[in-house]
């Protein structure tokens, strides 16, 4: 597991552990309850379903230990629920790479999981999913049911993750959690940086500071270079509304505001999780106890 | 006859001087913001040291990714072609070419009589080229010249992302943070450049004899991580950043003949 | 030892159906990609054959809760995939791959700067 890096002092994808039980929610032993889990590279999450329905999940940090990590979130979503991991009647495991979710009945891709998840937390009009991770974007367009149409996966080149807006932040000297807004105050949009290359962007950088661009100008410039990459990604799959941003940039204005320009649509507005509503981050694990419930549910015919 | 060849390189422009096709002398600027300005001050450079002038020079060919700023140029030609070139004439038996620099590489295959017959670039993606041990020397605290020597004294190395500088970084910090010895966080730092290096260098057939040329051909740690990647040891000239100056001056030779008839 | 799906699926949907992965990045310099239909896919092998760089292989996948033996690009390829596929000429699209697949499941998709 790659450690996150380290020297922001303010992690703005930092996000709090925690974990929720849906307000007004019960289960029975009558129920169909199953989880699933996703242990990602950064954080892990679990998901409890009641009949397919949100129950309560959890997000704790990934450690070292990817069973171990799975092992502790699930017990973060069974918290003062009242449930042991016995009367869980299937679960699915996900995330990155090849991970091990030792409790897991079947593993299925992380990619089939958030699309499901997606149509979950969305409804069945999602058609396209930009999620831009930490250290990944993956572009999905599905189907009404949450079922994969075209995906694709870029791991390979920093510029657009997360990783690589923290590179641009530090540059900046600007707290990542307002790289969004500063982006956007500028009085006219300026062309994009011409670099897609992170380490070739800052030398770019520098030398418009030199030439008396202001901050804002530069992280403009550069945002948009990075929108138009986005742009591009979720072309390759295909772009069919409605188009929903998950992920750390999803926090950031600067990003969404000139994708939504760049390809004529609005995305979907985020749901309140830290009211009711359910939480973005964890729509691979909803995807992944959705397909425990109907695993568990095509075993049971004879 | 006196000849000179320009290399507008990212970071430095180079230039080398030859006399009926032999190096007399060489000169170089770091390129700054006005590479223009920083090509003739490395043809001035190399002229002074043999006591010549602009105008005693014949024909003037300039390379380089900031091939169009270049003064003085008579006519201009490919890296590609340069480097084979110059890879013949440094090596008769060279065949395969991999040329590193600051920002960007190429290799380049070439017949015995220092023709280009194919090529591959990596080019606007910093892994695979001196950005990248630049950044890593940074993340690991140590200077870059030094960077090199320290990676030969380590034994192992774990695997770092080499596809690209910003993971590479994350990752020598996972190192750091892991406990793992500079030596050989600076080996897997070479280690992954090589494997980039060799990846591209496989598009075209690794065809001994392999030049490694560029201003990364001097790191020494770049070398031995690469030696053990393509199974085979490298020749290196000497003043391998020069190469590409050294054969835009030999065609310069060339072109400068052709006029004259 | 699963044998290749060679059924159709249960519940046959529009023709138009698809499942593309792409395999690949696109960074700086470009655009590479090669496309794997898994809906069209039916785990022959063919392309795996035909590849002079090794970078195909077969993998069990999971979908629409079935597991299927479909062609996929190898982990340590997929982010060298200019590099490896380069050789093939795969802006012409009819690389040794393509050629081999009746299904026409596997396709190529390059775009240099």
């Amino acid at each position: 597991m790659i450690e996150s890096s380290i020297k922001s002092s303010v992690e703005f994808w930092r996000w709090e552990e925690y974990n929720r039980i849906m307000p007004g929610k019960k289960w029975t032993s009558k129920d169909l309850i199953t989880a699933g889990v996703d242990v990602g590279s950064v954080g892990s999450k679990a998901a409890i379903m009641v009949n397919g329905e949100a129950y309560s999940w959890g997000i704790t940090r990934t450690g070292s230990n990817s069973p171990e990590s799975a092992k502790k979130v699930l017990d973060w979503a069974l918290r003062d629920t009242g449930l042991k991991v016995s009367d869980l009647k299937y679960i699915v495991g996900t995330g990155y790479g090849r991970v091990n979710v030792p409790m897991a009945n079947k593993a299925i891709t992380e990619i089939a999981c958030h699309a499901k998840g997606a149509n979950y937390i969305w409804g069945s009009s999602v058609r396209t999913v930009l999620d831009v991770g930490g250290q990944d974007i993956k572009a999905i367009r599905s189907d009404e049911t949450g079922r994969v149409v075209s995906f694709l996966m870029n791991d390979k080149c920093a510029a657009g993750t997360g990783r690589g807006m923290e590179v641009f932040a530090d540059l900046l000297k600007i707290p990542i959690e307002d790289i969004g807004g500063i982006s956007l105050k500028v009085d006219e949009e300026p062309p994009p940086v011409s670099c897609t290359c992170v380490a070739f962007a800052k030398t770019e950088a520098m030398g418009l500071l030199r030439k008396g661009w202001s901050k804002e100008k530069v992280l403009a410039a550069y945002t948009r270079a990075m929108a138009v990459r986005m742009a591009n990604l979720i072309n390759r799959v295909g772009l069919e509304k409605e188009l929903v941003i998950t992920g750390g940039q999803s926090k950031n204005i600067g990003i969404v505001s000139r994708i939504e320009v760049i390809l004529g649509v609005k995305c979907l507005p985020m749901p309140n999780w830290r009211e009711n509503g359910l939480d973005p981050m964890v729509a691979g694990a909803f995807g992944a106890a959705l397909f425990a419930k109907a695993l568990y549910e095509k075993a049971q015919k004879p | 006859m006196i000849t000179v060849g320009m290399d507008l390189g990212t970071q430095r422009v180079k230039a080398v001087v030859l006399k009926d096709g032999a190096v007399m002398s060489r000169g170089q600027a770091f390129s700054g913001f006005d590479p223009t300005d920083a090509a003739e001050q490395a043809v001035e450079e190399a002229l002074k040291q043999v006591h010549l002038q602009k105008a005693d020079v014949a024909y003037f060919v300039a390379t380089g990714s900031a091939i169009e700023m270049a003064p003085y140029a008579n006519s201009t030609v490919s890296m590609m072609s340069a480097d084979a070139r110059a890879g013949i004439y440094l090596f008769q038996n060279a065949r395969t070419i991999i040329d590193v620099g600051a920002e960007e590489a190429r290799a380049v295959k070439c017949d015995e009589n220092g023709v280009m017959v194919d090529f591959v670039v990596n080019e606007r993606c910093a892994a695979g080229a001196g950005t990248f041990i630049e950044a890593m020397a940074r993340a690991l605290e140590v200077k870059l010249e030094e960077i090199g020597p320290l990676s030969l004294k380590a034994e192992r190395a774990s695997p770092i992302n080499a596809s690209c500088v910003i993971f590479g970084e994350s990752d020598v910090v996972s190192l750091i943070h892991r406990q793992e010895s500079k030596p050989e966080i600076a080996r897997a730092v070479f280690d992954a450049m090589a494997d980039r290096i060799s990846s591209m260098v496989h598009r075209i057939g690794v065809n001994p004899e392999v030049i490694v040329v560029g201003g990364v051909a001097k790191d020494v740690g770049f070398i031995a991580s690469l030696n053990r990647k393509l199974g085979l040891n490298v020749l290196i000239p000497d003043y391998p950043d020069y190469a590409g100056a050294l054969g835009a001056a030999l065609i310069a030779t060339s072109r400068a003949k052709e006029v004259q008839k | 030892m699963l044998k290749p799906c060679t059924k159709r699926r249960k519940n046959p949907r529009a023709e138009d159906e698809i499942i593309i992965t792409h395999y690949g990045y696109s960074d700086g310099s470009g655009e590479y990609y090669i496309t794997i239909d898994t809906d069209k896919c039916d785990g022959c092998g063919k392309c795996v054959k035909q590849c002079p760089q090794s970078a195909l292989r077969l993998e069990t996948i999971f979908i629409d809760l079935e597991d299927k033996i479909v062609a996929s690009v190898t982990d340590d390829q997929r982010k060298k995939i200019k590099y490896t596929c380069g050789p093939c000429k795969p802006e012409s699209y009819n690389t040794p791959c393509v050629l081999a697949c009746e299904s026409k499941a596997i396709n190529c998709t390059w775009k240099t700067q």
